[in-house]
């Protein structure tokens, strides 16, 4: 996920140590607290069936805090806290609503190192990244939605001379999300920042499997927002996860997940007739054509670069580009050049700077990606690289880390249409444009895409048509805030990011008035 | 209403014919745990899920919290001694990938998945799948394809 800055640049800042301590251990740039409760109406409050789950780091497999096991009376004093504040918040200035974005953004630029490092220790994922991409794109994205939100105007439209309507933009209310694990500070900032841009209050559910982060953040922010403004229930999906997304009071449900679970809200918003987005993931092709190859430049080592991007936050990404596909006449090179870049990848401590693959997100998470390295070579997939747990040694041992893998398969094996979510490439090759396009759509899902070419026109037209909400054309998992990001076909409803994100967290109110100074004539 | 994968026209609600081919089944360590989870929730059922998270895992519901419909296909019923018969469904979409894979349900150590109803338990229910063999692939009428 590379944005503005480059990963070797943060880990070479001056002051940056090369391994930052674990948390709450001497000389670590943060300490979790032992518990968290539920944060509803401005204050901290303990569940209310005063039990708490434990929470262990996936670099270690060690509990480190517990959280509170939140159910439906805590969403329903949570949705209420909402409601309560949203008749004020609801009603302050544009600029206002701005000019706190923006102070958040502040206070989390001047925490970077705090925050990266608390979400590596919750998710696993090396703080290289958690450096120079999921911390600066969520400062990026409070920025980006304060100014699209001074931005924004209305609409008037002149019906005829005496007869004009215009169109305000208006909050929702009260909305509920549910967050991921894969990013669990980014994506909720992804669903935060216009949410409170366009006035409306929040009950946020985080992920079980990474609970803690999200407070680590909203410690530094809280004094920002009034009070019931911004809600955190944690607790487990069917607890309170499934109470927030059927609350009778919330206007809006915005989820990232998968399919089924994703029916489950739509069949809830259909209950209350609310609206929903939705994120459900993919099985992204990453299409390289013959041409890449044409030079050994600097352009085929971003090329070879692309291909080892299934490695990203160990895969666990909704778009990770997890299904190469190569034209054939280049095929054995580039995928001999493309395997020598992923035995580079570098794993190791995710504290580590220059660690590049850290640890899946839960156990269960690697427990699901070793059984598909199972069912892969049972269908008869072969294994070029990796395809076991790997063991780190020391306290590291009891982490969840898998090694990075490529099969080379076919397109209707079932490791190239599941979304496994691990570091697992599925590799095959094309033979010309059309198959590459065939085997490109061939998918359930269509979230992401990758196509790389020297061709203008062959990479136009590509990326036209493969059918998903985002292809990276010459590049690959970028995220900037002024991008629409979503899916199509069983991806999911939606976009988030870029300024049409607002659309989806504001009512249009159509006021039509008549200046006539007589009546129409019909009575 | 979803389809019923049938192997031999009775349909699959009641228990398979010792040594009959089915798609799915279930390990002991999962079926205790069905067992306790249907004390407190009464009927269940799979669902399998796709996509992102904690997508290719089976979901698991009380009946009637999961709308079934025309989209899903029944891959079988799980017979669990001390749980009423629990369905397991998939979007027929998904089916047309998974077809040649045999689906057993385990269970690991975790930390919640969606709203499926073991998370609080610690635990989560995982498919673990093997190809159909050629037995299997008859009955089922795969046989002409091959399994790989």
């Amino acid at each position: 996920m590379t944005i503005t800055d480059r990963p070797e640049a943060a880990a070479a800042a001056p002051s940056a140590p090369t391994v930052y301590a674990n948390p709450g251990t001497a000389g670590s740039v943060m300490s979790f607290k032992p518990r968290y409760d539920n944060y509803i109406g401005g204050q901290y409050v303990p569940p209310a069936n005063g039990q708490y789950f434990q929470n262990p780091s996936p670099v270690t497999g060690q509990v480190f805090t517990e959280v509170a096991r939140g159910t439906a009376p805590d969403v329903d004093r949570a949705v209420e806290a909402g409601w309560k504040a949203f008749d004020a918040w609801g009603k302050t200035s544009v600029a206002e609503r701005a000019v706190i974005l923006n102070k958040i953004a502040d206070r989390m630029e001047q925490n970077l190192e705090l925050l990266a490092v608390a979400e590596t220790w919750e998710n696993g994922k090396p703080v290289r990244e958690t450096l120079a991409a999921d911390i600066p794109l969520a400062i990026d994205h409070f920025r980006y939605f304060a100014g699209c939100i001074r931005a924004q105007e209305g609409g008037i439209s002149e019906l005829d001379q005496d007869t004009v309507a215009y169109h305000f933009h208006e909050p929702l209310g009260v909305v509920g999300q549910i967050i991921p694990w894969n990013f669990p500070i980014l994506m909720a900032v992804w669903k935060l920042a216009p949410a409170l841009a366009a006035g409306n209050c929040i009950v946020l559910k985080p992920a079980e499997q990474t609970p803690a982060s999200i407070h680590v953040w909203l410690d530094l922010i809280k004094d920002l927002l009034p009070a019931g403004v911004l809600n955190i229930v944690n607790g487990f999906g069917i607890e309170a996860g499934a109470p927030l997304a059927s609350h009778p009071k919330i206007r809006k449900i915005a989820f990232t997940g998968e399919t089924t679970t994703g029916r489950l809200i739509m069949q809830y918003a259909s209950e209350n007739l609310i609206p929903v987005t939705l994120e459900l993931g993919g099985k992204s092709p990453n299409v390289f054509f013959a041409d890449v190859a044409d030079q050994k430049d600097s352009f085929y080592d971003k090329a070879l670069e692309g291909f080892t991007f299934f490695a990203l936050n160990q895969g666990e990404v909704c778009t990770c580009p997890s299904r190469a596909l190569v034209q054939r006449s280049i095929y054995d090179g580039f995928v001999a050049d493309g395997l020598d870049r992923v035995a580079k990848v570098k794993q190791g401590n995710p504290l580590d700077v220059s660690t590049m693959i850290g640890a899946q997100a839960s156990n269960d998470q690697l427990e699901k990606i070793l059984s598909y390295m199972d069912i892969g070579k049972q269908e008869g997939a072969k294994l070029l690289a990796g395809g076991a747990r790997a063991d780190l040694g020391g306290e590291l041992s009891g982490g969840y880390y898998v090694q990075p893998t490529v099969f080379e398969g076919r397109n209707d094996m079932r490791i190239f249409q599941e979304e496994i979510f691990g570091p697992v490439l599925a590799l095959t090759s094309f033979d010309d444009y059309d198959d590459a396009i065939s085997i490109a759509n061939d998918t359930l899902y269509g979230l992401g895409a990758g196509v790389w070419s020297r061709s203008g026109s062959q990479l136009y037209r590509a990326g036209r048509a493969i059918q998903a909400g985002r292809v990276w054309s010459n590049t690959y998992h970028q995220y900037p805030a002024h991008a629409a990001f979503g899916g199509y076909k069983q991806s999911g409803i939606g976009r988030e990011n870029h300024r049409m994100m607002l659309d989806h967290y504001q009512q249009t109110k159509n006021l039509l008035v008549s200046y006539a100074d007589g009546p129409m004539g019909f009575f | 209403m979803p389809d019923r994968l049938t192997t031999d026209g009775a349909g699959v609600s009641a228990p398979a014919p010792f040594g009959a081919p089915s798609r799915v089944d279930v390990t002991d360590a999962a079926a205790d745990m069905l067992r306790h989870l249907a004390e407190t929730n009464g009927q269940l059922m799979f669902h399998q899920s796709g996509g992102c998270c904690d997508g290719s895992s089976p979901m698991c519901y009380p009946v009637g919290m999961f709308r079934v419909g025309a989209s899903d296909i029944l891959l079988g019923t799980l017979h669990v001694e001390g749980t009423y018969p629990i369905d397991v469904y998939m979007s027929k979409s998904q089916f047309e990938y998974w077809k040649y894979t045999h689906l057993t349900i385990d269970i690991v150590d975790g930390r919640g998945s969606g709203f499926s109803i073991e998370a609080p338990e610690g635990k989560r229910f995982l498919i673990r799948s093997r190809m159909l063999d050629d037995r299997e692939l008859e009955a089922f009428g795969l046989a002409t394809h091959g399994a790989v």
